[in-house]
């Protein structure tokens, strides 16, 4: 076992005595938790003080309806990126990865829009409040996705590693948009109370070109201030920059960067900007002067802002192996020993190490659900990143966060149809989840019945088909829906239950002395041969319908077959031969001398055995009446049947 | 077929339908219904994919469907029509049909009749059990439903009972149910069956019987021919699609291999029957066009190739092919020329229901999303 991470979290179920005895039960994505008697010594006690089972739900953003697109809209990514696997390789396969990445944080961000206009639009304090919270999980998450997606998937070199960290800064640290909106505003936008503090939140985040453009505006404003303001524009314009389309080797660009530093410097020495603080301090920031940074830190909001700053400045060719080192001693400068550090600055700080499996285990502890950690350890074991890691119980550890995550969605009524496909590309124990979770879904409809049923027989679960349909078959019979019940056996391949099944059309038939569903027992083709007993069912009725249709001959033929052949129940042997009746009074010989031979062993069989097995007294002696004259009955008409059929064999033979 | 819009909605669903236009218009399709299951709360919806929007938005989408209002439904919704311009009826998993009524004036739907135990198993174990009805149909002033206790009602929308109950009219789950001519009916059921009831006559017994032969493969929708009364198509577990010709042969006219699960709906366009729709388990929404006749077009299957698994396995038992001009009766494998196009760009989880408009389709996912396109045959 290895050690606890963390102090588990106690939680509180509302209504329930925590001094009192508690019980509980493990569901797959619940707990049942209720009081007990256990250790009472008085009777009058004996009232419990909390009547309610309660159900304690693990995952409860499943529940969240918003987060529910989330949840879909991810599952086709899921399914699309375990199809696009083996088919490439190299470059075109990253390329894909990386696609897929930004898939997924598409909708992470679409999913948080919603969520924040709703907490906008929310009236009441308790919901709003819990929407804007959700709101900042999501951020969270799409923060952290962002930044593995950089080190991880799109392992970008020196160089172009720091144009991606600057991208991931500017997508979320987004307040800049609406000030510089606000700020261009108004008249006269060098006049703005903030306009300062956008330049300089514009030069912290390398949005020099924007920055260069306000300076001229504050230039044009204030001719006195028009050449500094000319000088550090012109430093922001010659600054260079590693572009994407650019041929420059890192050496080149290093040392352009060396240059253009110095007269930074020597412009700062010079005091050039002496006169003007503010333009002196975005100087001292171009030249990544770490207390002038510092001095930032309400504009920076967070320490990463302030590494990829400090980095633009003064480290542009930054190693992806050295970026911890930068990154541990930026967040010591930010914090200054004033705060300890967040959950979310450890798991940036673990990214920032290349340590995937700090980062992953940090996000479970951190995070209310398994969503996030589920599909980026998938992305990430896409990526051949996680191979080596098995863990001590069950498989790896993208199958165990896969598992926990569709367990939580198989808890949840509706969001079950998903969860079917992360069982399935779990390689181990994948299949038998789902044979233990399907089996255990509700069946309201047949329609959904039907569904449940396909995802089984394409995955050749024999035995959930089986069971599946045995329990509809049994709903059915209990509603006294034969022909139901009978279709649901025949499909479930369930013998025995066709039997019973059959054995109830049997019974209702010598009760009413009809059948019912006729369009199902007339139909039944090659599904006959399930069960004896069905089979019997379905000639017996054969034989009223040749009956009906005045075919004595095949009819006659039918019934014999039926009881020599032993496919007819013995208690049933009877009926059937009382059924011979009518044939054996018709006008003309129907029975040939053979068959009525065979009947008469058949008749004798049924009362010897019924002699042997007789108990005295069990039987009412009205009914022996019945039997005896039926009997009686019987014996006459096959004695006749057998003169005149040996009369019209022995005729005809010698005709 | 580029402009097809997906919206995610939270909810699976289960149905979707246009409201028809007034007669004479000329209007295009605007408002549809939709109708959830499988939720703790089930609902029924009323979208809009008006032009509002168009305006202001600057992230919105053109012709993004936007929902005008919603109600509550007991149990799943299984079938869903429109009676007529205001009023939708909603079948439920609890055997329960609703009428709701839409009140454009200030965008609400209310009930307007209910029958709750439409449909029940009569010899239950428990002394009332309501069963699923799966289908329904309207032909203002009636509507005719079946369930799963394999009973069909029929009722006119201005009584409190039913005008007439067929009980045990099948002794399997009926499946869906559509107007043949205005007495007759034809039900679909689950031991692949196609039966025609006949509301003059009097007893439980169809007035015709066609079968699937062999397999028994339960059928799950059917839809008439808008033109021609005779032609019916209807889909089953397997995915096949089949045609019938009700006037003659107790078997298909043709079965045609379509999708890889079953077919939960078949539409034929209303006003271009020869365009046809299919939907299903696996996942796909089919446009099946049945009117190309031109031999120069060669490519039988064009760009939305994703279905060129498509075989044409039409079985030509049908000796006196009459003179009739529809061409999905037509036998001869030569002329048997159906383009197949895939609606969907991706493979999602189940496609449960579609509706076709004028140039409008609208289809509902188990992957809690509806689409809409605009532009069927551009």
């Amino acid at each position: 076992m290895e050690e606890l991470d963390g102090e588990p979290v106690v939680t509180l179920i509302p209504g329930v005595n925590s001094k009192k005895q508690m019980c509980f039960d493990w569901g797959p994505g619940e707990i049942l938790v209720c009081e007990t008697f256990f250790n009472q010594k008085e009777t009058s006690e004996m009232v419990p003080s909390c009547p309610f089972i309660h159900i304690i739900r693990k995952d409860v953003d499943v529940y969240s309806k918003i987060l529910r697109k989330l949840f879909n809209e991810s599952h086709g990514i899921f399914v699309g990126l375990q199809r696009i696997e083996e088919e490439l390789n190299g470059k075109s396969r990253k390329a894909q990865l990386v696609r897929v990445s930004k898939n997924y944080r598409s909708v992470i961000r679409a999913c948080m829009e919603e969520m924040h206009q709703v907490a906008l639009a929310g009236k009441d304090g308790a919901s709003g409040h819990q929407f804007s919270s959700q709101v900042s999980i999501l951020s969270a998450m799409e923060l952290i996705w962002n930044l593995c997606e950089i080190l991880f998937i799109e392992v970008a070199p020196a160089g172009p590693l720091l144009l991606h960290l600057l991208d991931w800064v500017r997508l979320h640290v987004c307040e800049v948009d609406s000030l510089l909106a606000d700020v261009l505003g108004t008249g006269n936008p060098s006049k703005h109370e903030s306009f300062w503090n956008l330049v300089t939140i514009l030069v912290l985040q390398g949005r020099l070109d924007e920055a260069r453009q306000m300076l001229s505006r504050e230039a044009d404003a204030n001719p006195a201030s028009g050449d500094m303001c000319h000088i550090l524009g012109d430093l922001m314009r010659t600054m260079p920059i590693l572009s994407p389309g650019n041929t420059q080797t890192l050496t080149e660009l290093e040392l352009k960067w060396q240059h253009w530093r110095e007269e930074c410097e020597r412009h700062l020495q010079d005091n050039t900007f002496a006169a003007s603080p503010a333009l002196e301090s975005l100087c001292k920031i171009m030249l990544g002067d770490e207390a002038t940074l510092l001095e930032q830190k309400e504009l920076l909001n967070n320490w990463y802002h302030f590494l990829v700053t400090r980095l633009l400045y003064s480290h542009p060719t930054v190693k992806p192996i050295d970026l911890h080192i930068y990154a541990q001693s930026s967040l010591d400068m930010f914090l200054g020993g004033e705060s300890s550090p967040e959950p979310l600055d450890n798991i940036l700080m673990a990214a920032f190490e290349f340590d995937i499996h700090q980062v992953i285990k940090e996000c479970s502890i951190a995070l209310s659900n398994w969503w996030f950690v589920a599909h980026l350890t998938d992305l990430l074991d896409h990526c051949r990143l996680l191979q080596s890691h098995n863990l001590y119980f069950g498989s790896n550890m993208r199958e165990f966060l896969l598992l926990e995550y569709a367990s939580g969605l198989f808890a949840h009524h509706s969001l079950w149809q998903l969860g079917v496909d992360y069982f399935d590309h779990c390689p181990e124990l994948g299949r038998v989840s789902l044979e233990l979770h399907i089996e255990r879904i509700p069946l309201i409809t047949e329609q959904k019945a039907l569904k449940v049923l396909r995802i089984c027989e394409q995955r050749q679960m024999t035995e959930q088909v089986r069971s599946i349909c045995k329990v509809l078959a049994m709903k059915a019979l209990r509603d006294s829906r034969l022909g139901s019940a009978l279709s649901w056996s025949i499909r479930a391949k369930d013998a025995a239950f066709a039997t019973l099944v059959s054995d109830r059309f049997l019974r209702d038939y010598c009760e009413h002395g009809c059948f019912s569903d006729l369009d199902l027992i007339d139909n039944l083709g090659p599904a006959m041969m399930l069960s004896d007993r069905l089979t019997f069912l379905g000639k017996y009725r054969e034989f009223h319908r040749l009956y009906g249709e005045r075919c004595f001959s095949g009819a006659s033929a039918l019934l014999l077959s039926l009881m020599t052949s032993r496919i007819a129940p013995r208690s049933f042997w009877m009926t059937l031969l009382t059924d011979a009746l009518p044939l054996l009074e018709q006008k003309q010989v129907i029975f040939s001398a053979e068959q009525t031979y065979a009947l008469m062993r058949c008749l004798e069989d049924l009362t010897s055995r019924k002699l042997e097995c007789e108990e005295p007294d069990a039987q009412k002696p009205q009914d022996d009446d019945i039997e005896t004259t039926k009997l009686e009955m019987l014996r006459l008409a096959l004695a006749r049947n057998l003169a005149r059929a040996i009369i019209k064999e022995g005729s005809l033979e010698g005709s | 077929m580029e402009s097809i819009c997906a919206k995610f909605v939270s909810q699976k669903i289960s149905k979707t339908r246009w409201r028809p236009l007034p007669a004479g218009s000329l209007q295009t399709a605007e408002t549809f219904a939709t109708g959830s299951w499988d939720n703790e709360d089930n609902y029924v919806s009323l979208w809009s994919i008006g032009d509002f929007g168009n305006l202001d938005s600057d992230g919105g989408f053109e012709g993004d469907h936007q929902l005008l209002c919603e109600i509550r439904h007991g149990g799943d919704v299984m079938d869903l029509q429109f009676f007529d311009q205001e009023r939708i009826v909603a079948a439920s998993s609890t055997g329960c049909i609703t009428v709701f009524l839409h009140h454009t004036n200030n965008q609400t739907l209310s009930i307007n009749q209910q029958w709750k135990t439409a449909h029940h198993h009569t010899k239950s174990y428990s002394a009332y059990r309501g069963a699923p009805c799966t289908g329904i149909v309207c032909d203002n002033p009636e509507i005719v439903t079946v369930g799963e206790d394999g009973r069909i009602n029929l009722f006119r929308v201005d009584h409190k009972e039913a005008v007439r109950t067929i009980d045990n009219a099948d002794s399997s789950t009926l499946h869906a149910v559509t107007f043949l001519r205005t007495p007759e009916i034809v039900t679909v059921n689950s031991i692949g069956q196609l039966k025609i009831w006949d509301f003059r006559q009097q007893g439980n017994e169809p007035a015709q019987i066609l079968s699937l032969n062999g397999d028994r493969v339960p059928l799950h929708c059917v839809d008439r021919h808008p033109n021609q009364q005779h032609v019916v198509a209807t889909g089953g577990q397997d995915g096949m699609l089949s045609i019938w010709d009700v006037r003659q042969g107790t078997m298909p006219v043709s079965l045609l291999k379509a999708h890889e699960a079953e077919m939960w709906e078949v539409h034929f366009h209303p006003s271009k029957p020869d365009h046809l729709f299919t939907c299903s388990e696996d996942g796909s929404l089919w446009h099946w066009d049945a009117s190309i006749d031109m031999p120069e077009k060669s490519s039988l299957f064009h760009q939305g190739g994703r279905s060129s698994t498509f075989l044409s396995q039409s079985i030509s038992n049908q000796a006196n092919v009459q003179q009739s001009i529809s061409s999905w009766l037509s036998t001869d494998p030569a002329k048997d020329r159906i383009e197949i196009t895939s609606l969907l760009p991706t493979r999602t989880l189940s496609v449960n229901s579609l509706d076709v408009l004028g140039p409008c389709l609208v289809c509902g996912t188990d992957a809690e999303a509806i689409y809409v396109t605009r532009q069927l045959f551009s």
